[in-house]
């Protein structure tokens, strides 16, 4: 069937895979890989992760990124994103990733502000009394 | 003549039974409500961040609050079960994918034996969802609410564990009556009496040398911060008002209330999604085994509740992250 056709390589073309049904173990393999080193950072919480890097600790920005990896593959494989065209992909995924962006950084910059005002001890607002 | 306007056009592109995009119409709208949901689901995620922004220096610790497992009880487990239900979720997502999988090939059996894994874990998943609710309701060692709204915890000196409030605190012989329905003027009850009175608690703490009080406040090493024993004691003469059990929309012995709040609203609609994807999934089985996707030589139906169903394990994979792991 044509129709049906599914690419089957992930990491571009690193690893090839014979059957859908192989791909999708291996996805699942990868999933798990990752939920695994997010759970064990989560759990120890290494003090090399201590870091910050534009306000945020870089272990969260490692959990981020890890869980952007997984977004990939449950998309790309999972709902077969991989094997639609291109322009679908691109309106699905540039349409949700610029708005989210976008609301993110008004919302995140704005609790921001309201914590650098409520911690500010010039101003008349008190947290704890 | 090259500019007359031909009625049986030799492009078929407007001629219907066309699929833009390569995709079939119902998978398209599929697509189209994934992508507004999942802004509806970042909105809320946002609006989380936007509160720990706020109370940056204050939140609760996840760790602290989800620690408990089924039938481990009394350990301290953070991380362990949401692992669990991830997972959970994750391999129903992969029985769903093989369903698809097995559709495209026509194989009704498999299609209908993946079909009912996937039920499985949906149900295994709202189920421990469920249990993750009742225990976080129900609440674990108790907390003061001060005047500010602010929650104090109680520590034990020696070992910086823990201590519940019902461990220590002082009870009374003539505890105070419940106002009900027939006694009071506007024929108003109150709802249940907290479990211990604040004098309760002070008499307790005064009579227990080795309980200190831990403020919500993060120190530099972003553990809460304990105070001395005896600005413990003023603190809580100060400012006590109440004991807090557990979480409501109102208050939340871990902390701020909006922590509860959010928790209550995002796992909430996350939940509602994957019981609503439960349902779906409930009635394309049976529709499988009647042989309805059969007779109509395709098993597409299959792939858009699968649509469905991956983009709530997607939802999921972001909660996690900011709930339990961020």
């Amino acid at each position: 069937m044509s129709e049906h056709t599914h690419k089957l390589e992930i990491f571009r073309g690193l690893i090839k895979f014979k059957s859908n049904t192989q791909k999708i173990i291996g996805v699942l393999i990868l999933l798990s890989i990752v939920t695994l080193v997010e759970v064990v950072l989560g759990i120890y919480k290494p003090a090399v992760f201590n870091e910050y890097f534009l306000n945020l600790k870089l272990l969260n920005w490692v959990f981020i990124i890890l869980t952007i990896v997984k977004a990939y593959y449950i998309t790309w494989d999972f709902m077969h994103m991989r094997d639609e065209t291109s322009i679908l992909r691109r309106v699905v995924v540039w349409t949700a990733v610029f708005l989210i962006l976008y609301l993110t950084f008004i919302l995140i910059q704005e609790g921001g502000y309201i914590f650098d005002e409520f911690y500010d001890e010039s101003n008349f607002i008190k947290t704890d009394f | 003549m090259s500019n007359t306007v031909s009625t049986t056009s030799n492009n078929k592109l407007w001629d219907g039974g066309n699929k833009p995009l390569n995709a079939s119409y119902g998978k398209m709208m599929m697509w189209f409500f994934i992508v507004s949901d999942a802004l509806t689901f970042s909105g809320f995620i946002v609006s989380y961040g936007f509160a720990r922004f706020k109370y940056a220096n204050s939140w609760p610790i996840a760790d602290e609050v989800f620690t408990h497992v089924p039938f481990m009880h009394g350990q301290e487990l953070p991380m362990i079960y949401v692992a669990f239900m991830t997972f959970v979720l994750i391999m129903s997502s992969v029985t769903m994918v093989l369903a698809v999988d097995a559709g495209h090939k026509m194989n009704k059996a498999k299609v209908t034996f993946y079909m009912f894994l996937t039920i499985i874990g949906g149900i295994i998943f709202v189920g421990s969802q469920a249990w993750e609710w009742a225990t976080f309701i129900k609440g674990d060692y108790g907390a003061v609410k001060t005047k500010g709204g602010n929650i104090l915890q109680f520590v034990d000196s020696e070992t910086s564990k823990r201590v519940a409030v019902s461990d220590f605190a002082y009870i009374y012989s003539s505890s105070r009556d419940q106002h009900e329905k027939y006694n009071g003027i506007w024929y108003k009850e109150e709802g249940p009496l907290p479990s211990f009175s604040i004098e309760e608690v002070i008499a307790g703490m005064e009579a227990s040398p080795n309980i200190l009080i831990r403020t919500q406040d993060l120190n530099e090493n972003g553990h809460k911060t304990i105070l001395s024993r005896k600005e413990s004691l003023n603190i809580l003469k100060s400012t006590g008002v109440s004991v807090v059990n557990g979480a409501n929309l109102t208050e939340n012995e871990y902390g701020a209330p909006l922590f509860a709040n959010f928790f209550f609203f995002i796992t909430g609609f996350h939940g509602f999604h994957v019981f609503s994807g439960i349902v779906l999934n409930i009635i394309i089985f049976f529709n499988v085994i009647i042989g309805t996707y059969e007779k109509r030589k395709s098993y597409e139906m299959v792939e858009k509740v699968g649509l469905y169903w991956h983009f709530v394990d997607l939802v999921w994979v972001f909660v996690f992250t900011f709930f339990y792991l961020v």
